[in-house]
């Protein structure tokens, strides 16, 4: 696809984001979620799909984002809004200085030792944050109510996660044409030459983490209030829902690429919403199985699919022999 | 947390306690840990199902036992069913993620074991479940230190079976052709060794060794659908302390982990044992990345 139809489809999908809450009434929370799910998808791929190195932690940044904007709501004795911005403000700040602290111990291990530390990180945090009582231990907490109707909350929600998703989204595709997007790419291709070549990897690699950490711990800050409560296992730190779905979604979309995760996170959630209350409490046996297929049978997605069905379209020459 | 620490110095007892059950509970990790290093060390695969085959060794052994059988049964029916699971499971997917990048066999085992708790879930319900073994308790030193007969009758299993593993690899042409696969399956393969059925035959043991423990754990503990995560994590950390391919460390680091475990839920209080369990795993994952990394062996 060319620049100029991405731009179509861009202006396309920014139309039909902002109508999508006044045409279906009915499905605004819905809506509001899948903008979180979109957010969810883009930064996971940056670390799992861009730079390769793939992890099952990144639910932590979203929830410690969720716990620092509701902890300011509750200790800071602000109104609702300058609260609720000062809050993802706030979370985002730790979230990223969570991400770099962590991710300068964590990210000079490779391939799967990383993957299973950050597996381990994020079930720690949801342990250790069940069981401290300043953030309310097991019994969770509850921001402060949307300061009218539901419904309303829903559209302001609705946007403010569309907005979000936006912003990641643009940034993201501006930051994989640098320089910096060509060094985390070298990184996934072959991390020894990477650094033979003179590229500083570790420092790359927190970078980048750091940014995933900053859309995720603002989109945090604000989801805990949409939500309106925050259960540390399963809203907050919820690895076996948020944390798989997001890894999932990016590899369904096709890993690596820009559009994969937005359309991963699409196809997902639609197919989620339409048949997950058909199977109550079979859920995670369905998502064990989807997990399964789609890493058995279709790694490489559905826009790595299509690029490797028409790679012409994409850019890539075809030698004709 | 301090007054815990200085109520062990203060009361030795307490202390012998406090080891014995994280030691005689670490036994048990140490099955695990052993089918763990087994499919590690063959087949490349890092098994997160494992927990998983725990747990379901301990509901089939909890099953029998409404059943009317006697639990200890239990020990070699658990394995036995979980040999045919594990084969199975093989055959439907692990052999298709076996020579793909790691990550992949991975994810596809971590779905494995989402849908596995939620399955466990729907069969016995999301009670703790735990059985009587009908063995009685051991006071010791005047009362002041308990220790139940079927921990320890866990433990020694446990110890045993890792000993008729051992002898299986070692004597066993099927434990021959495991080793010689593990060392170069490529080369195994040219000497006429079906690595194929090696593989099932590597997952189908792994998996029987879990369901050995998880009779062990129902009777000995408790098992929940939940709650096969931290198990598979601390084989893991288990494997790693000890290395591929070490029996007898892996049963030293199982029983050290075990008496680390107990220690830190008796000072930090039970309820970040689990917490404990996953920190540690990030510690020992950093120092083990620190120690390697002067001599760059982290890039095999």
């Amino acid at each position: 696809m060319n620049g100029r139809g991405q731009l179509i489809l861009g202006i396309v999908i920014v139309a039909a984001a902002i109508a999508a809450p006044l045409i279906f009434p009915a499905f605004r929370a819905q809506i509001a979620m899948l903008w979180i799910m979109v957010l969810f998808a883009l930064t996971w791929d940056i670390m799992g799909g861009q730079t390769g190195y793939n992890t099952f932690g990144n639910i932590i940044f979203f929830g410690t984002g969720m716990y620092a904007s509701a902890v300011l709501q509750r200790d800071g004795g602000l109104d609702y809004f300058p609260g609720l911005f000062l809050g993802m403000g706030l979370g985002a700040v730790i979230a990223v200085a969570l991400a770099a602290v962590l991710g300068s111990m964590i990210l000079r291990m490779r391939g799967h030792y990383f993957a299973i530390a950050t597996l381990g990180l994020g079930i720690a945090a949801g342990e250790l944050a069940s069981g401290w009582g300043f953030i309310g231990a097991g019994s969770g907490m509850s921001p402060p109510i949307f300061p009218a109707a539901p419904d309303v909350s829903y559209i302001f929600f609705g946007y403010l996660f569309f907005g979000l998703a936006l912003v990641s989204f643009i940034v993201l595709a501006l930051v994989y044409r640098t320089r910096f997007g060509l060094a985390l790419n070298a990184i996934r291709d072959n991390e020894d030459k990477a650094e033979a070549l003179g590229l500083k990897t570790d420092l790359y690699k927190v970078a980048a983490w750091m940014l995933a950490a900053l859309f995720l711990g603002l989109c945090g800050g604000a989801a805990g209030n949409m939500l309106g409560f925050i259960d540390p296992r399963d809203t907050a730190f919820a690895g076996a829902t948020f944390g798989v779905w997001m890894v999932l979604m990016a590899i369904l979309g096709g890993k690596g690429t820009l559009w994969g995760p937005v359309l991963g996170a699409f196809v997902f959630h639609v197919t989620q919403e339409l048949f997950w209350t058909y199977l109550l409490g079979w859920q995670r046996v369905a998502l064990g199985l989807i997990i399964v297929a789609i890493v058995v049978f279709f790694p490489q997605g559905i826009l790595g699919w299509v690029r490797a069905r028409w790679p012409e379209r994409f850019g890539h020459r075809i030698e004709t022999p | 947390m301090i007054d815990n620490i200085q109520l062990l110095f203060d009361a030795p007892f307490l202390l012998l306690q406090v080891a014995l059950d994280g030691i005689l509970f670490g036994a048990i990790f140490a099955i695990a840990a052993y089918g763990m290093a087994l499919v590690w060390g063959v087949m490349n695969v890092i098994n997160i199902v494992q927990g998983e085959f725990v747990m379901l060794g301990g509901f089939i052994t909890f099953q029998l036992t409404l059943w009317g059988i006697n639990p200890f049964f239990g020990i070699p029916i658990a394995a036995a069913v979980l040999f045919v699971f594990g084969i199975a499971l093989y055959y439907v997917v692990i052999r298709r993620v076996v020579d793909k990048d790691m990550f992949i066999s991975l994810l596809a085992t971590f779905g494995l074991s989402i849908l596995l708790q939620q399955l466990m879930n729907q069969i016995w319900g999301g009670d703790v479940r735990t059985v009587q073994s009908g063995l009685s308790t051991w006071f010791l030193f005047d009362y002041t230190v308990t220790v139940g007969q079927i921990k320890v009758v866990a433990g020694v299993g446990a110890l045993l079976l890792g000993l008729i593993l051992i002898v299986f690899l070692k004597k066993s042409r099927l434990g021959q052709a495991i080793r010689a696969t593990a060392q170069n399956p490529r080369a195994a393969r040219v000497l006429g060794i079906d690595t194929d059925k090696v593989f099932a035959a590597t997952y189908g043991i792994n998996a029987a060794l879990c369901g050995a423990a998880g009779a062990l754990v129902v009777m000995a503990y408790s098992v929940h659908p939940y709650i096969g995560l931290p198990y598979t994590v601390r084989s893991f950390m288990i494997v790693i302390v000890a290395g591929l391919g070490n029996l007898p460390g892996v049963i030293m680091a199982g029983l050290g982990l075990g008496a680390a475990e107990n220690f830190a839920a008796f000072i930090l209080g039970a309820q970040f044992q689990v917490a404990f369990v996953f920190c540690l795993l990030v510690v020992i994952l950093v120092v083990r990345n620190t120690l390697l990394r002067r001599q760059r062996k982290y890039l095999k």
